[in-house]
């Protein structure tokens, strides 16, 4: 037990002594927080649209106008030159044309069908469906609002409609907020970075300046060292999982329904899991750069197949299984299922079993493969 | 503690078609100081990483401090000291931290270091740096104090992969007289060298040419034996021929 | 001239020599473009949902079955009361309980109107506002079945919609081109940026700027190496994205590649930077990380719209290149956008490199002196 001590003592002075670390270790995980927070997000704050208007009637310009009441459209071209919107289109100036018809007032106050043309700039296939659907809801409030008048004056009447009314309700998150759905997710982002590359680096780097030789001549177990590897960066990222709940609590008021000494025992489990990952990359590569690159390929794998920023569910199901190998995956699930539906340790035992099956066998495969003596 | 500190009987090391260490067979006496010497690729680092317990051996016989290479290697680690070609010390952690940081590797006691601390801050001549950072010593004062580290837990046997690389005369010279000094402390000195000045203050000398051991004897009697004038010539004369050596 | 050939044949050499790395360097796009290709959507492919059928008459056994058969729902559960709801929701797994209000068929039949309540799982809030579309569409479609006698010509204002550039609004034509960037940051920006200051940890640095080479010779021959591996990872990135994605490319492909070897510079000016600043690798690494990796996927545009972000973020996301970079390429992909619609995205980039290569530059003569 003493012998950890000593180890230990030599691992934070080796941590802390690097000036640049510290920043690194505590104040970049907060910025990352707080940014990824807000940029992660998929709602629309605003559009802009090119006008081409051939009636412009006070019909069409209340329609336009309508567009830009709602906040999330602004104009910013117009035009009766459709080669023109389409050259501010393709340049990216606007992201959608709207072009009102000739004689869009009168056929429309006749009681005719007409229609409005919405070009959306559709690389972002996401803001595009955004900007479809808040568009035809201008549009079809546009049309409510208007139509018992079309129909007095036209007599044309509309039929009565069979309509099956679906109302949605959204639990745990009435207002759809997105960034109480982020902030949980970018936490594990932000401790597995910790866990998984630099309990790993370390290693490889006394490998790299030959340390490591030196230490494999001496009686120390192969169990004390990787205990001094794996327990200063688990006490750092702890912290900062600390730090960062308490911001995702106070700062963004991020419900915290479940208990929080589950979501602290559950992130202990995991931080170990994927600290085992980090060995088990330094067992099998010699420089801090292959070590680095191939933890980073992980991360990036992990984290963009992990649900984080687009949901398991749009994924093939192919995909999907594969995900059941994704510690990221499982920790963001159990983190969000904790924090944001309460859920308790009866809902997310499976899930923890599965981690702790996984953090036994990379420790297995890395103890197995960490070798005082080569062959 | 037997007569015989290290014992060897064929002992081989391949990598894939190459045979790096020979079928070589030796035996060093307690106490002695036993030169290794050979060109760099002549094989001495890989048959001192053997006898460190550092890479298993692919045939042979071995044993250090009495224990079995192959199947004591932990129990050997305890009774011998180290000191690598690379330097192996932490330079970004000061004198004194390297120097706590080895003995509870080794499991000395907080009581016994502090004494310690003192011990080799003498002997090194580093009283003023106990709180410099390693990395900014000279490299004379470095290797040193690496040596004077492999002696920390006062180990039987000592194994030096040619510790005076890189330092100057002066600063070999002292270290030398670091090396006698343990000697007569009682422990056996395993030492690799190329410097072949070096070899005269050994007890006795082994040359290593190609993964063998061609010559193994006293200084004196190796020279007599050549009728060479130094240990240099008689080198030489057994590295000619030699196939896998590069310098 | 010579002492510079011999040392860049020796990075290369050395790089080239760690058949590992290599594997992974040139095997890592093909996996990330396989993966996110086929994964990484915001379609929604098979979501979890439960029924609450408090009728359980033949109007609501065909509205279901119909839910049924759209590849995007599975349903898993029929439920027979409400309070069941809650414990499903806490397991995970089911994202929306869907539930007919009782004597639905007989409401429809006298009242024309019967109501279906969806309880979603809103803590993915993009999710279940996808789920609620996408059922709506469905229960349109199914009440329009049940007024055959309503024409199409009808009263009344509707949208024509067109989606330009993109009809199908493939996630797949929005990703590559992240993808291009984010894996040329990786090579260019990271490796180089730790393979120097490995050089630098090692003591090797001294020895080269004690060489008859030049500062900026030991930097070129540093990037070199990175340059060409990264253009190879365009070209393989292109290639399956044409063949496998079908993504479609209107623009000119010399463009194209012009504007990635521009890309490529400037990430490996702002890796020799890096490396200018750092003195281990475990800080070049960790400053590569935030500063450039996490930024060119989340600042971009990569996966989230920037017009999306509060304004600060916006405005960050100006001095993010990999952000120019991306609208330079969707542009030149899915547009047919030439040099004079992208000039500025383009000199962007060239000052952005420029001003880092000579900021690095002047580092590196200040430590010589």
């Amino acid at each position: 037990m003493k012998t950890i001590q000593f180890i230990l003592q030599k691992e934070f002075l080796q941590i802390f002594r690097n000036r640049a670390m510290l920043p690194i270790l505590f104040v970049m995980p907060i910025v990352q927080l707080l940014v990824l927070s807000f940029a992660a997000t998929y709602e629309l704050k605003e559009a802009s649209f090119a006008l081409i208007d051939y009636d412009q009637s006070s019909l069409s310009r209340e329609l336009s106008a309508q567009f830009q009441a709602t906040g999330y459209f602004s104009l910013e071209h117009k035009t009766f030159d459709t080669d023109e919107a389409l050259e501010e289109l393709k340049a990216g100036n606007v992201n959608m044309v709207l072009t009102i018809p000739e004689n869009f007032s009168r056929d429309y106050s006749q009681g005719n069908s007409v229609s409005v043309q919405m070009l959306i700039d559709a690389v972002d296939g996401t803001k595009a469906g955004m900007i479809q659907s808040y568009g035809s809801s201008i549009i079809r409030d546009f049309n409510q609002n208007h139509i018992r008048e079309v129909q007095l004056i036209s007599s044309k009447k509309a039929p009565q409609l069979s309509r099956i009314e679906l109302i949605p309700v959204n639990w745990y998150n009435p207002d759809l907020d997105y960034i109480t759905y982020m902030v949980p997710g970018i936490l594990v982002v932000l401790v597995s970075m910790i866990g998984l590359f630099l309990s790993g680096m370390n290693i490889v780097r006394e490998q790299e300046i030959g340390t490591i030789e030196q230490l494999n001549v001496t009686p120390i177990k192969k169990s004390h060292f990787i205990t001094g590897k794996i327990v200063p960066f688990w006490i750092i990222g702890m912290v900062d999982l600390v730090i960062g709940l308490a911001l995702a609590r106070y700062g963004f008021n991020i419900p915290f329904l479940g208990s929080l000494t589950l979501i602290l025992i559950v992130s202990g489990i995991y931080l170990i899991v994927i600290q085992a990952l980090g060995l088990f990359i330094s067992t099998v590569t010699s420089t801090q750069q292959q070590a680095m690159f191939i933890a980073w390929f992980i991360m990036v794998v992990f984290i963009l197949m992990g649900g984080l920023f687009t949901p398991i569910e749009s994924m093939p199901v192919w995909a999907q299984d594969l995900t059941l190998a994704n510690p990221v995956a499982w920790f963001i699930k159990m983190m969000r299922m904790v924090l944001l539906k309460g859920a308790g340790w009866q809902e997310i035992q499976h899930m923890v079993f599965v981690l702790i099956g996984m953090g036994g066998l990379f420790y297995g495969v890395a103890i197995n493969r960490y070798k005082k003596t080569a062959g | 503690m037997p007569e015989v500190a290290i014992q060897t009987r064929d002992l081989t090391k391949k990598f894939g078609d190459f045979t790096a260490v020979n079928q070589i067979s030796f035996d060093v006496r307690r106490g002695e100081i036993f030169g290794f010497l050979g060109a760099n690729g002549a094989g001495k680092t890989t048959a001192i990483k053997m006898l460190t317990g550092l890479l298993s051996p692919t045939s042979g016989e071995g044993s250090v401090a009495g224990h079995d290479i192959h199947s004591e290697s932990e129990a050997i680690k305890k009774k011998i000291g180290y000191m690598s070609q690379r330097f192996s010390l932490y330079d970004d952690l000061t004198v004194k931290e390297n120097i706590r940081f080895y003995g509870g590797v080794y499991g000395l006691s907080r009581h016994i270091l502090r004494s310690k601390y003192d011990e080799i801050l003498e002997k090194v001549d580093l009283k003023d740096e106990i709180d410099s950072r390693v990395g900014s010593l000279p490299l004379g004062w470095k290797q040193k104090l690496a040596f004077s580290i492999a002696l920390l837990h006062e180990p039987k046997i000592v194994f030096l992969d040619e510790p005076t690389g890189g330092v100057d005369p002066i600063t070999r010279r002292q270290f030398w007289e670091m090396i006698y000094k343990a000697s007569e402390d009682g422990v056996t000195v395993f030492v690799t060298t190329h410097y072949m000045d070096e070899a005269e203050y050994c007890d006795r000398v082994s040359i290593m040419v190609d993964g063998k051991i061609e010559a193994l004897d006293s200084p004196v009697e190796l020279k007599r034996s050549f009728s060479a004038k130094s240990i240099e010539e008689v080198f030489i004369e057994l590295a000619r021929g030699a196939e896998n050596s590069d310098g | 001239m010579n002492a510079f050939k011999g040392f860049v044949k020796k990075e290369f050499k050395q790089i080239y020599r760690d058949k590992r790395t290599l594997l992974v360097l040139f095997g890592m796009p093909v996996i990330m473009m396989i993966l996110f290709g086929f994964a990484i959507r915001n379609e929604i492919q098979s979501a979890e949902v439960a029924v609450l059928d408090l009728s359980k008459d033949s109007m609501t056994a065909e509205l279901i079955q119909k839910i049924e058969s759209n590849p995007s729902f599975d349903i898993t559960h029929y439920l027979q009361a409400y309070n069941e709801v809650e414990p499903l929701f806490q397991k995970g797994n089911v994202k929306a309980v869907l539930i007919f209000e009782n004597n639905f068929e007989q409401k429809m039949v006298r009242h024309s109107s019967a109501k279906i309540q969806m309880v979603t799982d809103a803590t993915d809030p993009n999710l279940a506002r996808l789920l609620q579309a996408y059922t709506s569409s469905i229960v349109q479609d199914f009440s329009d079945d049940l007024n055959p006698e309503i024409s199409i010509e009808q009263a009344g204002l509707s949208p024509e919609i067109r989606m330009m550039y993109n009809p199908e609004l493939r996630s797949v034509n929005l990703f590559v081109p992240g993808l291009i960037a984010v894996i040329l940051m990786l090579i260019s920006a990271l490796m180089t940026s730790i393979s120097i200051t490995r050089e630098k940890e090692m003591g090797n640095m001294e020895i080269l700027l004690v060489s008859p080479l030049k500062p900026y010779q030991i930097i070129i021959g540093k990037v070199l190496p990175y340059l060409v591996l990264s253009l190879v990872n365009v070209f393989t990135i292109l290639l399956l994205a044409i063949f496998v994605f079908e993504v479609p490319f209107e623009g000119s492909f010399i463009l194209f590649f012009a504007e990635s070897i521009l890309f490529i510079l400037t990430a490996l000016s702002l890796g020799v930077f890096i490396s200018a600043v750092a003195n281990n690798q475990q800080t070049a690494m960790m400053v590569s990380l935030a500063g450039l990796l996490l930024p060119t996927v989340l600042l971009s545009g990569f996966i989230f719209p920037i017009s999306s972000m509060p304004q600060v973020l916006q405005w960050i996301s100006h001095i993010i290149p990999a952000k120019w970079f991306l609208e330079i390429v969707r542009s030149i992909m899915l547009k047919g956008g030439g040099i004079s619609v992208l000039w500025f995205q383009t000199a962007i980039l060239v000052v952005i490199t420029l001003l880092f290569m000579g900021l690095s530059m002047k580092r590196f003569n200040v430590r010589l002196q």
